[in-house]
């Protein structure tokens, strides 16, 4: 059997961890979801995820310091990190790539362009 | 809209570009004709027609028949092909070119994301300025909206590799703008393709993906008919993955669904007996 690949979706706001987690299901992926960086850390040195949907401004740990801790775990290399944020100015997200993200995806966004980017990194 | 009023106006775009509406279009062609009646200044669609049947206005048919075939297009459509074309044919055919110099045609190239997305795979190479497209549509707007080369944060996120954005775009308020080397790589030319395109000289690399499905048959064969008549002897052909159009037997499958490539050797052969040869499926 097909083992179900996972996305956790990472964001502080509970309406667009909804909205995303219904997307990525639309795309066969099972959802998790992390309220902040911490959180998505604690998941993911439990189980790694096979990408992850990543927003950037968050309380406690925000997206960039999460994607540097992540590929300092063992197999944090593995995950197809995508940028998630309303943060649309080309040097931010210029340092989102530079930190490891595979593709970004500004805010707001649809599903069309969730399936667009997942396409484009090769996981759908 | 009235099924009288719809085909009015399958009746004016068959007649002004031998495109076919389907019947079940009625809702899309309404939404689309909203705008050119809010322009107008009439309450709503079937007013618009109806002005339109009291006064064949030409200005105002153009309007309507270019609002009605607005083709959806998105930035390297069929990542595939355009894979195939950056990686693969490009390179060969650049190759093949003693000073690198490339003529790339765009046929129906719509908001212009087709071109820019070949001005792109063009900056990969060893000379991109020596690379020229020529982007061909009917459509005014369209063509407006291509030239000034501003696309909005959904547009240029569909299709669109994040770095091809950072690398060739400048964001200006809330939009994004495709840079001004890239924007010289492209020359726009408001025609149409039933019409003749001999003025525009022959190419290296031709596209025209689906355009050809929504022509009547007698469109079909005229467009076809100039499209190979713009390919130079090793010219590739791209036409819609899902397309399978009548070509000349010169014309080989080259890699990718939709992709073509005329072979010298054959042309020369089949000159005497030119007749065309039904569409071949693909391996």
């Amino acid at each position: 059997m097909k083992r179900v690949r996972t996305c956790l979706v990472v964001d502080d706001s509970r309406v667009m961890r909804k909205v995303a987690i219904r997307i990525v299901e639309q795309l066969e992926f099972e959802g998790i979801e992390a309220g902040d960086g911490l959180e998505a850390l604690t998941y993911c040195r439990a189980a790694m995820p096979d990408a992850i949907l990543l927003d950037w401004s968050m309380p406690v740990m925000d997206g960039i310091e999460f994607l540097r801790r992540l590929r300092a775990e063992p197999d944090g290399a593995r995950p197809v990190v995508v940028f998630c944020s309303a943060e649309s100015r080309p040097e931010r997200i210029r340092l989102a790539i530079d930190h490891g993200a595979a593709e970004y995806i500004m805010k707001p966004f649809d599903g069309d362009i969730i399936a667009s980017k997942f396409e484009a990194v090769g996981l759908i | 809209m009235t099924p009288a009023d719809l085909d009015f106006v399958a009746a004016l775009v068959r007649a002004h570009a031998g495109v076919v509406i389907r019947a079940d279009k009625a809702f899309f062609i309404e939404t689309r004709l909203g705008p050119v009646a809010r322009r107008e200044k009439v309450p709503g669609v079937p007013a618009l027609l109806e002005k339109l049947r009291q006064t064949p206005d030409p200005v105002l048919t153009r309007q309507v028949v270019e609002a009605t075939l607005m083709q959806e297009t998105s930035f390297f459509r069929d990542r595939a092909v355009f894979e195939r074309i950056g990686k693969v044919l490009l390179p060969e055919l650049a190759a093949r070119r003693p000073d690198g110099r490339l003529r790339v045609l765009c046929a129906g190239c719509a908001t212009g994301q087709e071109a820019y997305s070949i001005a792109m795979l063009a900056t990969d190479l060893a000379a991109p300025a020596a690379v020229e497209i020529v982007a061909v549509d009917f459509g005014q707007f369209p063509l407006e909206k291509a030239r000034t080369g501003l696309y909005t944060h959904f547009e240029v996120q569909r299709g669109l590799p994040i770095r091809r954005l950072l690398a060739h775009f400048d964001k200006i308020d809330e939009n994004w703008r495709i840079r001004a080397d890239l924007r010289q790589m492209v020359q726009w030319v408001e025609l149409n393709l039933l019409d003749d395109l001999t003025g525009l000289g022959s190419f290296d690399l031709v596209l025209c993906r689906n355009v050809l499905g929504s022509l009547t048959p007698e469109a079909q064969t005229r467009v076809l008919a100039s499209l190979e008549a713009a390919c130079r002897p090793d010219a590739v052909l791209v036409v819609g993955a899902q397309e399978a159009p009548t070509l000349s037997a010169a014309f080989r499958p080259a890699g990718s669904p939709g992709l073509w490539q005329r072979s010298q050797a054959v042309a020369q052969a089949s000159a005497s007996a030119s007749a065309p040869v039904p569409a071949r499926t693909q391996a």
